[in-house]
């Protein structure tokens, strides 16, 4: 139930994020989630969209960095201490997460989270309690 | 006032020197170097041919690259034992330029800075503030000894911790500063920040070189310190500094042709042009024992300056250099290769040499230096500490190959300039 994300070399100056989106506009790709991380000089966009596949196709022929990596979503009480009880769960089964963020759309009225972590595929046989998203659940939010 | 007769003789007098000097030099260096041997020989010269200094371009040209072929000591023309001292400078494919001095040599080198003191209105009542950095590179060592040869005061202080440097300034009453023209912006700076009054400060002159600089500069160095700023001039292949200085006039650098002899060529032909025009500087050592040369060629650009000087030395000058004709850059008084940093980026696994330098100087600072690496897939990862580490790891290779410090920075594929598919690789924005 591993979820394919987009990860983008990005340069720290002005305008890059947009020729990015515009990019992925052009080919008609809707964003599910994102997250910037950033440095001084440069930043990494992570993202999950609809037709990852179309994406990275569109961002290579214009010369953009893009890698896959695998990640894990899984849905979040949208209450007061739904994010810990989660993150409990990755504690008590010794995960460590690299990042997060979090999904726009809820699922049912769940929240939805985005974990990266070392081993996806160990974590997603580790984690009990938790209800892990598939790629067409996430795709289709 | 100058410090040897030799700097006002006639230029009859300084051409029979020449000559006698140029003559024993071709014998000396072709008799003990094989190189010189086998070069003067494919080009069908005799040291018998060299009758004074009008057959000097009869002589085939030596260059860096000859220096590189003999690393590192193949050009030398005495054995070991006679030299007492080694200095190095970077070269263009990570193998230094390697120079050795006899005792001789070393007392000629310390006479002629003896000379550029004298030239800054120095005398041995100096108290010689030398920032130059000690060790492998020639102006640290070159100026101390030629400090002491005056018989002023030498403060050994080298480069760098440059609050400590204005404390023994104030403390210790320095009068000369001897350091690089950046540096010396720098320290004028430092000296601003830790409030210290220029009144406190007995400094009178300053002996500038190592790398270019412009009159612009001079104005600025001048007025924030309140002395007079000269330029000094020196290759360590030649000898060091002190090849050629400026007199209190600060119009042109005088070459000491008693012991160097000077020519312009152009660079593409290789002929001397008509006197007073632009063209590379060449120089024929004639008094050294080490590492005699014989019209080295310095890739520097700069015309000789056909008029008299005021200050009544005979001998020719020079104009400040005004570039180079190959890709050098020099950063902070150190002589750096593109070709240098190139070999490293290729050495980190995966980077393809998309690169660019970009040099830039501070307003009232040191040169910095950014590297930019263009990332392509196989670097990128999507974990940022993965491309810091990258980052790092290239800039440490980087000032352990160059010994000075860079940035170096990760960009977007392609957003390197080309032109004609070629990356533009040197972006130099001093302002000199």
């Amino acid at each position: 139930m591993k979820i394919v994300q987009l990860s983008i070399f990005v340069e720290n100056r002005e305008g890059r994020l947009a020729d990015i989106m515009s990019i992925l506009a052009g080919a008609k790709i809707n964003i599910r989630a994102l997250s910037l991380a950033d440095t001084k000089d440069f930043g990494v966009l992570r993202m999950i969209v609809d037709t990852p596949e179309k994406a990275i196709e569109a961002l290579k022929a214009k010369e953009i960095v893009v890698k896959t990596t695998d990640i894990i979503a899984v849905e979040v009480e949208d209450q007061p201490g739904g994010l810990a009880k989660v993150l409990k769960v990755f504690k008590d089964s010794k995960i460590n997460i690299e990042y997060m963020y979090a999904f726009v759309e809820k699922n049912n009225s769940n929240a939805v989270m985005v974990f990266r972590v070392e081993n996806p595929d160990e974590a997603v046989k580790k984690i009990k309690g938790v209800k892990i998203l598939s790629a067409e659940d996430v795709y289709k939010l | 006032m100058f410090y040897h007769k030799e700097e006002s003789i006639s230029r009859e007098e300084l051409n029979r020197l020449q000559s006698e000097r140029l003559i024993k030099t071709v014998k000396h260096v072709y008799d003990n170097v094989p190189f010189y041997k086998k070069k003067f020989d494919s080009a069908g010269i005799k040291p018998s041919d060299i009758k004074g200094v009008e057959d000097l371009a009869k002589l085939p040209f030596t260059t860096k690259g000859d220096l590189r072929d003999n690393y590192p000591y193949g050009l030398f023309a005495v054995p070991m034992k006679d030299l007492v001292r080694i200095h190095a400078s970077s070269g263009t494919t990570g193998k230094m330029t390697v120079v050795g001095y006899t005792q001789t040599d070393i007392s000629t080198w310390s006479e002629l800075i003896a000379r550029c003191i004298v030239m800054a209105g120095g005398t041995k009542d100096d108290i010689i503030h030398n920032a130059y950095g000690y060790g492998l590179f020639t102006g640290g060592l070159g100026v101390h000894y030629g400090a002491e040869k005056l018989g002023a005061t030498v403060i050994p202080v080298s480069g760098g911790n440059s609050q400590r440097q204005i404390k023994i300034m104030q403390d210790f009453g320095s009068t000369i500063l001897t350091c690089t023209p950046s540096y010396a912006l720098n320290l004028a700076e430092t000296r601003k920040e830790m409030g210290v009054d220029l009144k406190d400060i007995k400094l009178k002159a300053g002996i500038f070189g190592a790398e270019p600089w412009s009159e612009n500069m001079r104005r600025d160095i001048e007025k924030l310190w309140g002395i007079d700023a000269i330029d000094i001039y020196g290759l360590s292949e030649i000898m060091g500094p002190g090849v050629a200085c400026e007199c209190l006039e600060k119009k042109g650098l005088h070459v000491f042709e008693d012991h160097f002899i000077p020519e312009i060529i152009n660079p593409e032909t290789g002929r001397q042009v008509p006197h007073g025009q632009k063209g590379e500087l060449v120089f024929t050592t004639i008094t050294k024992e080490g590492i005699p040369l014989i019209r080295y060629r310095t890739r520097d650009i700069t015309r000789m300056i056909p008029e008299k000087c005021k200050c009544g030395r005979t001998s020719t000058r020079m104009e400040r250099l005004s570039g180079r004709t190959d890709d050098m850059l020099i950063i902070r008084g150190v002589n750096v290769f593109p070709s240098e940093i190139e070999m490293v980026i290729m050495s980190v696994e995966g980077v393809e040499p998309h690169y660019q330098i970009v040099v830039d100087r501070a307003e009232h600072g040191l040169d910095t230096m950014e590297v930019q690496v263009e990332v392509n897939e196989k670097l990128f990862s999507d974990e940022i500490k993965v491309l810091e580490n990258l980052e790092k790891k290239i800039q440490k290779e980087i000032e352990s190959v160059l010994g000075i410090g860079v940035s170096v920075k990760l960009v977007e594929p392609k957003s390197i300039a080309r032109s004609e598919g070629k990356a533009k690789r040197i972006v130099d924005k001093r302002k000199l």
